[in-house]
């Protein structure tokens, strides 16, 4: 392991970790709101590594939701990683042996792939790693302090808190949604039905409404707008 | 049932997702159709997982509708993760102080 490119993911990771630093606070206070411990809450953080999937995981174990539930939100909702797995390990160093590559997934996020993919010699373990690295500690250690402190704070601050993941789920949707007129389809689609699930079809689980929604609406978009190139 | 359960199941599902394709796959997906489809999946659920619940993530939909709207606004400006989001928190603080 060459230490300068684990230092360079480390420096590479910084602006990743301190994002996840407070997204991560937000999440910590949701999970212990909906009766989760600190431990569970960190826990969860240290073996997930994702926010999405998180919230929507929190969201079953509090409501009780069965595990085949939990299953398929989480493929729903986490199945955007294999597409940038795969993306990555077309890119990968000729060190990047099997074992490499089995410790390295751990770390594919949105954030760790987007600046992974973007650069343009071949990916080495120790740089990914060293991204990993910082990235975790930020997530977890945000969690920890947002689950932790978090009722510590005054309750306007702490419910202000809530609107985090949210607020970052939406940077994500609105820039890409804003150049392509699919994408924006694709949104306003599965907001809509999610909005009729909610109202109309209250009995519906939240976790099966997401998929339903999303399934639906990714259908839609597939069929109006089919993607000629692959751009990931 | 126990919540220990719950997470080994969480977590075994979302490393499977990244280890499968990572570690063992190399052909490439050829299907326009799935191809498609596994790229508007993420902005589905995302959209989905958003709207409503946005307006139900504070303790006022009022406080919530400010802060949805700053990071509406701020997304579309094409800031940062982290500023969009801090800033819809901080647009839910400041609103909350005048109800």
């Amino acid at each position: 392991m060459k230490k300068s490119d684990f230092l360079k993911g480390l420096i590479h990771g910084i602006p990743i970790a301190l994002g996840y630093l407070s997204v991560s606070f937000g999440f910590g206070i949701t999970a212990v709101k909906s009766g989760l411990t600190v431990l569970e809450s960190t826990l969860i953080s240290l073996t997930n590594l994702t926010s999405a999937g998180q919230a929507a995981g929190v969201d079953i174990i509090a409501s009780g939701g069965t595990l085949l539930e939990m299953v398929l939100v989480q493929l729903t909702i986490n199945i955007r990683y294999a597409l940038m797995a795969l993306s990555l390990s077309q890119k990968l160093d000729k060190s990047f042996t099997f074992p490499h590559r089995m410790a390295a997934a751990y770390g594919i996020t949105d954030e760790i792939f987007g600046v992974c993919a973007a650069q343009t010699e071949p990916l080495r373990p120790a740089y990914m790693y060293g991204m990993i690295f910082i990235a975790t500690l930020g997530w977890i250690s945000g969690t920890f302090l947002g689950a932790s402190a978090g009722q510590l704070l005054p309750a306007a601050v702490s419910a202000a808190l809530g609107i985090v993941l949210y607020g970052m789920f939406l940077a994500l949707i609105i820039p890409p949604a804003k150049k392509q007129k699919s994408v924006l389809c694709v949104i306003l689609t599965a907001a809509l039905l999610s909005i009729l699930c909610k109202y109309l079809f209250p009995q519906i689980s939240g976790g099966f409404a997401v998929i339903l929604c999303a399934v639906s609406a990714s259908v839609v978009g597939a069929l109006a707008f089919p993607r000629e190139e692959e751009s990931a | 049932m126990s919540t220990a359960v719950y997470i080994l199941v969480m977590a075994g599902v979302t490393y499977l997702i990244r280890v499968i394709p990572f570690g063992f796959f190399r052909k490439k997906i050829t299907s326009k159709f799935l191809r498609s489809f596994l790229y508007y999946i993420p902005y589905a659920v995302l959209s989905a997982m958003t709207i409503p619940a946005i307006f139900y993530s504070t303790d006022s939909i009022v406080t919530a509708a400010a802060g949805t709207l700053t990071a509406l606004v701020l997304a579309f400006l094409e800031q940062p993760l982290i500023i969009v989001a801090l800033a819809a928190s901080a647009a839910a603080f400041l609103t909350g102080l005048f109800l």
